[in-house]
């Protein structure tokens, strides 16, 4: 039966006048998009994802990329993707695979809202003469502290739990070595020591390399225990359980075997080439109170020197569901927004379930002090942190401290193509391919990270001085000093802001 | 010291003044007419002895207006709340504040507030109060910068026997808002300075910090000092920061606390506290005279009540520069 076969997505011009076909480009491609026929590169733009390596690579500057001119007529509702997508599931009778994160929802509530500043009636503070302090403590608080008297003074009687200390309040997401490349897992690890901060392990283990950077990583534990043991456990600088993930709440984790490559296998404790499979739920979990006892395992297996956090994505009633984490004793919750990313995940699920962040951390934030716990546990907020003032406004809102994954893996040079769950990442990210890996240098992307966290750092000072506040303790929760403009009356309530011009 | 205010808001804290009454409550209210001063002592009834009550002695002054009926009521606890009197007190206090245009503006033993919307000078002639003998003053005039002035956003700011004046704005209110209400305070959003008496109220009396520690907890040092801070003594300022981190009174303050006899700062003793925030945005002078300690933003005010003090100094940014009674008031 003849189709219509869909336009290619992106069109590859190679200035010829330009190229002296040094092949560069053929060798960079690693999705086939470019290849070397009768003496001169023969674009096949069907293949190509845009991802800017032959691009970046060509030492002429001759390769352009364009996004192909649609021919097809328009549709207020048959828009050209959601055709595409019938198509290809006609086609293949398949679940759609994406990567990064939701693409449905382009409306981002961090934009409508803004920060205040000191003009007159008090002084802005400038970060560049006044200490500004950003030193951030994750994990269970007491509510009063408590002193006894001895002889010549007092003596602190109040015993703290242990607690995560960060220079700054912006730590890296959880990443898996298998999704991500040993060099690109490598560089996060170093960069999370450079900034005195931490890095997510994912739920892939821990790669024996990276150990003895392993007081800047919260080590995973997730539905598939993958690389889970006692040494791992009392490695990290804390435990994180992963519940559920924002760019795929209540789906599981599927790693092809054909990524398992030896190292993988040794790390992840199962052998090579065989799918790594993660259950949608923790198959020792199937309510809140199996939950409390996973927490209180890891906390024995770890002598109670570690905290334990638990992460979940923002779904409708995470306002309550995090007073249950909290009451299992989790020392964090890592709230996950509907924007977060992945290296793979059902489209569908990606851009319908869920939540935004924003709502998500108003709203916990709000019912833990409700229920007098917000001092019980920290909140850590992901999926959308793009920049220094998404950091301000998400801590102002009241959580704790930020994870970023998409924004550290653009410093590391991702372009968002999003095609990581094809394994051929041509920056060496998210491939296990040696050629491609060896793109990434470790301690170069180390160092890119890290400039990102350090000018991140400054701004928020900017930001902070701004606003009169010389440290980040007076901006958490202070949603006075946000205003929203353009935003409704629901969305404002459940923020607990006020609009601008009042 | 005109010069330092507008007119928008004027008031005074004076301890020691109802010596006999000193076992009772004093409730100072603001009420709108002599018909909801009944309502106000009907609903006072139900929840505790009324020993005395009784008009705040005024005077027709010009710049003051009449909007409000300044009356005070001497009460105590019944005994099946005696364990818990002063919450009940805090208690009865939001809820008449919460449910009527009456407003109770100050509710400790032995002492009162009074305060109205004018100059400082002003307020002092419309509440008599030459007639009035204290062991501590405080006073305040007001110039707002975040809200309307108004006679309940002038300070002082009194909680049980506890009141304070602040020149500054609180660039941390909505943390310290939401902290104090997860344990059960409620602000009235009048202005920011209210915060730090209820920070007070929380840390000295419900959490029996020390003076010492508990302007730690408002005015904390910085981590780079506490890291260079002896062991035991880090593990202490470290804790603090840690739990009350959101009770930082944050952008420029200059505070005066007074604590009055019936509870107190240390050991039952009278105190006046003087702190400013932790990089001093706003100034902070002592002066001793015989047995007067005077503390203000501006030296200018001791001077004005004091020509010539024997010495003069100022704390160290968030330092806390301590008054103390000694013996009985």
């Amino acid at each position: 039966m003849e189709m219509f076969s869909s336009v290619p997505e992106f069109k590859v011009a190679i200035d010829a006048h330009r190229c002296r076909l040094c092949q560069r480009c053929v060798e960079n491609c690693s999705f086939g998009a470019l290849e070397w026929r009768e003496n001169k590169v023969k674009a096949f733009d069907d293949r190509c994802v845009a991802c800017q390596r032959c691009v970046s690579m060509c030492p002429e500057d001759a390769i352009t990329l364009h996004r192909t001119p649609s021919v097809m007529s328009t549709h207020p509702v048959w828009t050209e993707n959601a055709r595409r997508d019938v198509f290809t599931q006609a086609r293949t009778g398949a679940v759609l695979l994406a990567s990064t994160g939701n693409e449905l929802h382009e409306r981002i509530i961090f934009d409508n809202l803004l920060l205040d500043a000191c003009q007159v009636t008090n002084p802005a503070i400038d970060p560049l003469r006044e200490p500004i302090e950003l030193r951030t403590h994750i994990g269970k608080k007491p509510r009063s502290v408590e002193f006894e008297a001895i002889d010549d003074g007092i003596t602190l009687t109040t015993e703290l739990s242990p607690a995560l200390r960060l220079d700054i309040p912006i730590m890296i997401a959880q990443m898996s070595y298998g999704a991500l490349s040993l060099e690109a897992h490598e560089a996060l690890a170093r960069a999370a020591v450079m900034s005195g901060t931490t890095m997510g392990s994912g739920e892939g283990g821990l790669h024996k390399k990276l150990y003895q950077y392993a007081d800047h990583i919260v080590v995973q534990v997730a539905s598939g225990r993958f690389g889970v043991h006692l040494a791992y456990l009392n490695a990290g600088a804390a435990v994180e359980i992963k519940i559920g993930q924002g760019a795929k709440p209540g789906i599981g984790g599927h790693l092809p075997g054909i990524k398992i490559s030896e190292e993988i296998a040794e790390t992840r404790m199962i052998p090579i080439g065989v799918d790594a499979i993660s259950p949608a739920p923790h198959h020792d979990i199937y309510s809140i109170e199996d939950l409390a006892l996973l927490v209180n395992s890891l906390k024995e297996a770890t002598r109670y020197k570690k905290p334990v956090f638990v992460k979940i994505a923002a779904v409708h009633n995470v306002a309550a569901i995090s007073s249950g984490v909290c009451r299992a004793g989790a020392d964090a919750i890592v709230v996950d927004g509907f924007r977060a990313g992945t290296g793979a995940t059902p489209k569908v699920i990606r851009d319908n379930i869920g939540i935004p962040i924003e709502l998500a951390i108003a709203s916990v934030d709000q019912r833990l002090r409700d229920e007098g716990i917000r001092n019980e546990t920290s909140i850590i907020a992901s999926g959308t942190i793009r920049n220094s003032g998404d950091v301000a406004k998400a801590i102002a809102l009241g959580a704790d401290a930020v994870k970023i994954g998409t924004a550290a893996l653009i410093a590391l040079g991702c372009t968002v193509c999003k095609r990581c769950y094809t394994g051929r990442c041509a920056w060496g990210i998210t491939t296990q391919d040696p050629k491609l890996r060896s793109r990434l240098d470790p301690a170069e992307g180390a160092r890119r990270v890290a400039n990102l966290l350090a000018a991140w750092s400054i701004e928020l000072k900017e930001i902070l001085g701004a606003a009169g506040i010389n440290s980040i303790e007076s901006l958490r929760g202070n949603r006075d000093r946000l205003r929203g403009y353009e935003l409704d009356h629901t969305t404002l309530e459940i923020l607990g802001v006020q609009h601008a011009g009042r | 010291m005109n010069e330092r205010c507008n007119g928008l808001g004027g008031g005074f804290a004076a301890y020691g003044i109802y010596p006999e009454y000193r076992d009772c409550y004093a409730l100072h209210m603001l009420v709108k007419d002599y018909e909801q001063k009944e309502q106000v002592a009907e609903m006072l009834q139900e929840h505790v002895n009324i020993y005395k009550d009784e008009k705040i002695a005024t005077r027709t002054v010009r710049g003051i207006s009449q909007d409000y009926l300044p009356w005070r009521f001497f009460v105590d606890v019944p005994k099946k709340y005696a364990t818990n009197a002063d919450n009940h007190i805090i208690d009865l206090t939001i809820r008449i504040n919460d449910t009527s245009d009456a407003l109770v503006v100050s509710n400790g033993k032995n002492m009162g507030v009074f305060k109205a919307v004018g100059y400082p000078d002003q307020v002092a002639d419309f509440y008599k109060l030459e007639k009035y003998e204290a062991y501590l003053w405080l006073a305040h005039g007001r110039y707002p910068t975040n809200t309307q002035g108004s006679w309940g956003g002038a300070h002082p700011f009194s909680i049980l026997d506890c009141s304070i004046v602040h020149n500054g704005e609180i660039t941390s209110y909505g943390t310290n808002k939401r902290f104090l209400e997860s344990y059960g305070y409620k602000c009235s959003n009048a202005t920011d300075s209210e915060v730090v008496a209820y920070l007070w109220d929380l840390l000295v009396r419900r959490h029996k910090l020390p003076i010492e520690l508990a302007s730690e907890v408002l005015a904390p040092r910085f981590w780079e000092q506490i890291d260079r801070m002896p062991a035991e003594e880090r593990r202490i300022i470290e804790a603090l920061r840690i739990t009350y981190g959101s009770a930082m009174v944050n952008g420029p303050a200059s505070i005066l606390v007074a604590n009055g006899s019936g509870l107190s700062g240390v050991a039952g003793k009278s105190t006046m506290v003087g702190l400013t925030d932790r990089i001093k945005l706003r100034p902070m002078v002592c002066a001793r005279k015989d047995d007067y300690t005077f503390m203000a933003s501006e030296e200018s005010a001791i001077k004005a009540v004091c020509k010539n003090p024997d010495f003069v100094w100022a704390p160290g940014a968030g330092k806390p520069a301590v008054a103390m009674v000694n013996g009985d008031v």
